[in-house]
C-alpha cells in the first residue's frame, strides 16, 4: 500500500534521513520506533508532503506521492495525526472535527463519521462546544486522532499519540488503534513508547540517527536483545 | 436637550463613522497577517486605488445612464484585482524564497511603488471625487444628524456582520480560519493554502475599496497618498485590537475613531488649551503605546509565544 525507497531528506546541511526504505501493507499496523531526533517525525512529514525529499521514492497505491499536490494527500485516503496535536485551538471541538472532513461534501457521511468519533471518544462529545485550546493535552490528542478519522482514511499516520498522556489514556489510545486495525484501517505508528508500539504492531522498523537499523516482525523485535537494551529499558 | 449633549452625540457619531472606515481597513491588515504573518504595508494604498477607481468609474457610469452603485462594484473589482496581483507578483515569490524580513521590505516597496505609480498617472494634486451617495439628514429627537454619517456607519456595520458570518459559518471562511491558526494542519485537512491566501487578499482589498467609498463620501478627494495616514491609523487599530484577530480589528477601528473624534472636540477645553485638537493623532498613537505596554498582544489578541 505504502512503499518508501531510498529516501533522503535534508534540513539545510543536516542530513536527517539516509536512504530510508520501508513498506506498509494493506491492513497492517507498522511501528516506527527510535530515540529523540532519529528522524521519525521527518519520515512522516516527508510522506505527507509537509517536508520535501531530496531523493527517493514514495509510492502509495501505485501513485507517486512526491508529485502529488500538497493538499491532495488526504483525498487519497491518507490521514496524518501530527506530532504535538496541532488542533485548531480557536475552533470548537465540533468545528475541528468538521475540518477533518473538509474533503467530504455529503453531510450525512460527515454526521455518521462524527458519531463514530464520539463513540470512540465520549469525552469529546461532552466538550463538543468547547474551544479546542481549552482542552487538556490528552483530550487534544483524542481530538487530533478523531479529526484524522473524519475523512474515512484508509491509512492513518500517527506521530507519538502517547506523548504526554497518563498511563490510562495511553492504554485508551492503543485500544483505539486496535479497533482501527480490526476495522481494516492501516496504521503507521511512530512511538517512543516502544513496548506498547511493538506489542500492538504486526511489523516494526527501528530508526537510528536517520537510518533504519533493524526491521522485522514486531514480536521478534520485542525479544531482540539489542532492542531490549536500547528501547525497552531492560 | 442641552447643547453639550447634542455636541457629544454628534462627536460620537463622527467617531463611529471614521471608526468604521478604520475598522474595514484594519480587517485587511489583520486577515492578511493572520494568514501569512505579513504586515502588508501596501494595504493602505489599496484605499487609494479604490478612490481613483471611484473617481473614474462614476462619471462613466453616469454618462452611460447607469446607476452609481455599479461604479462601486467596479471599484471593488479593480481593488480586488490589484490586491491579488500584488500578492501573486510580489509577495508569493518572496514567501517561497525569502525571509520574513525580505517579505516586509517587499511590502514597503510595494506601497511606495503604488503611490509613485499613482502620482505618475494621476498627478500629485488632489482630484475631487464626485458625490457617491447623499442620504437626507435626519432629525432624531432634537438632534439633526448628517445622513451620510448614518449611512456610512450602516454600511460599515453591515459589512462587518457579513464578514463575521462568512468567517464563522461558511466553508471558505472556516478554511481561512484554519490556515490562519495552523497552516500545516490545514494542509493536512486538504485545504488549498495558496487559494486561501488569494481569497484573503481579495477580501481585504475589497474591504479597502468599500472603506474608500465610505471615506470619500465625507472627504471627496483622491490623492496618491490618501492611503498613507489612513492606512497607518488602521494598522494602529489592528495592532490595538490584537493583530490577527478579526473582532479585534473591528473593535480597534471603532476605538481609534472614537478617541480621535472626541479628543479633537474636547482636548482643548479639558486641558485649558495646553493641548490643542491638532494633537489628536499624537493621542491616538499614545494610546497604542500605552495599550501595548499593558497588553502587548492587543485588546483581543492571544498571547503568542508563551505557550508551546
Ligand atoms: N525544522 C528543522 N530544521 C532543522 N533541523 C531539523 C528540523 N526538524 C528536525 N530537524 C532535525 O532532524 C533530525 C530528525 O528530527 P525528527 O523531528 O524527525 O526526529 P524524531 O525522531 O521525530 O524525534 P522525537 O522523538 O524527539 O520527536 C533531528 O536531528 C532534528 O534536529
Ligand atoms: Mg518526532
Amino acid at each position: 500500500m505504502l512503499r518508501v525507497e531510498g529516501l533522503n531528506v535534508f534540513y539545510g546541511a543536516i542530513h536527517a534521513l539516509h536512504d530510508i526504505s520501508l513498506t506498509v501493507n494493506d491492513g497492517e499496523v507498522v511501528s516506527l520506533i527510535g530515540a529523540n531526533g532519529a528522524g521519525k517525525t521527518t519520515t512522516l512529514h516527508t510522506i505527507t508532503h509537509l517536508k520535501e525529499a531530496q531523493s527517493g521514492i514514495i509510492e502509495y497505491n501505485g501513485k507517486d506521492l512526491r508529485k502529488a499536490k500538497d493538499n491532495t494527500i488526504i483525498s487519497m485516503g491518507m490521514a496524518h495525526v501530527p506530532e504535538g496535536r496541532h488542533v485548531f485551538r480557536d475552533m470548537t471541538v465540533q468545528e475541528n472535527l468538521e475540518m477533518g472532513a473538509f474533503i467530504l461534501n455529503d453531510k450525512a457521511v460527515i454526521r455518521k463519521n462524527m458519531d463514530m468519533v464520539f463513540e470512540y471518544f465520549p469525552r469529546l462529545l461532552e466538550r463538543r462546544r468547547q474551544s479546542a485550546g481549552t482542552l487538556s493535552g490528552g483530550e487534544q490528542q483524542m481530538l487530533a486522532t478523531g479529526r484524522a478519522l473524519m475523512s474515512n482514511p484508509k491509512i492513518v499516520l500517527m506521530d507519538e499519540p502517547s506523548m504526554g498522556l497518563s498511563p490510562l489514556l495511553v492504554k485508551e489510545i492503543f485500544k483505539i488503534i486496535k479497533t482501527l486495525h480490526a476495522n481494516g484501517i492501516t496504521v503507521l505508528l511512530v512511538e517512543q513508547n516502544a513496548k506498547m508500539a511493538l506489542s500492538i504492531a504486526d511489523r516494526a522498523y527501528v530508526l537510528e540517527t536517520g537510518s533504519i537499523s533493524m526491521s522485522g516482525k514486531a514480536s521478534d523485535l520485542l525479544k531482540d536483545e539489542n532492542v531490549k537494551k536500547a528501547y525497552l529499558g531492560a | 436637550m442641552p447643547d453639550q449633549i447634542v455636541t457629544f452625540i454628534l462627536q460620537v457619531l463622527n467617531g463611529l463613522k471614521i471608526g468604521s472606515v478604520y475598522a474595514l481597513v484594519a480587517l485587511g491588515y489583520t486577515m492578511v497577517y493572520g494568514i501569512i504573518k505579513l504586515i502588508n504595508f501596501a494595504h493602505g494604498d489599496f484605499i487609494m486605488v479604490g478612490s481613483y477607481a471611484l473617481l473614474y468609474t462614476m462619471p462613466i457610469m453616469v454618462s452611460l445612464g447607469m446607476p452609481a452603485w455599479i461604479a462601486v462594484v467596479m471599484a471593488i473589482a479593480i481593488c480586488v484585482l490589484v490586491g491579488i496581483t500584488v500578492e501573486k507578483v510580489a509577495y508569493k515569490p518572496v514567501r517561497k524564497k525569502g525571509t520574513n524580513m525580505s517579505a516586509l521590505i517587499t511590502a514597503i516597496a510595494m506601497s511606495l511603488f503604488l503611490e509613485n505609480l499613482a502620482q505618475t498617472i494621476f498627478g500629485a494634486a488632489p482630484k475631487p471625487v464626485g458625490t457617491i451617495f447623499t442620504f437626507p439628514d435626519m432629525i432624531i429627537g432634537k438632534v439633526k444628524v448628517n445622513g451620510n454619517t448614518i449611512l456610512t456607519i450602516i454600511i460599515g456595520v453591515s459589512v462587518m456582520i457579513a464578514l463575521q458570518f462568512f468567517v464563522r459559518k461558511t466553508r471558505l471562511g472556516k478554511s481561512m480560519r484554519a490556515v490562519s491558526e495552523d497552516g500545516q494542519a490545514a494542509i493536512l485537512m486538504g485545504i488549498n493554502k495558496n487559494r486561501t491566501i488569494t481569497m484573503t487578499f481579495a477580501i481585504g482589498s475589497g474591504l479597502a475599496a468599500v472603506a474608500s467609498l465610505m471615506y470619500c463620501a465625507s472627504y471627496p478627494q483622491a490623492t496618491p497618498t490618501i492611503g498613507a495616514m489612513l492606512g497607518l491609523k488602521a494598522f494602529v487599530a489592528a495592532v490595538l485590537g490584537g493583530i490577527g484577530s478579526i473582532p479585534g480589528a473591528m473593535l480597534g477601528g471603532i476605538v481609534i475613531g472614537l478617541v480621535e473624534s472626541l479628543s479633537k472636540a474636547y482636548i482643548g477645553d479639558l486641558t485649558g488649551g495646553v493641548i490643542t485638537s491638532a494633537f489628536s493623532d499624537a493621542i491616538v498613537f499614545g494610546i497604542l503605546i500605552v495599550v501595548l505596554l499593558v497588553k502587548p498582544s492587543g485588546i483581543l489578541g492571544k498571547n503568542i509565544g508563551e505557550k508551546v
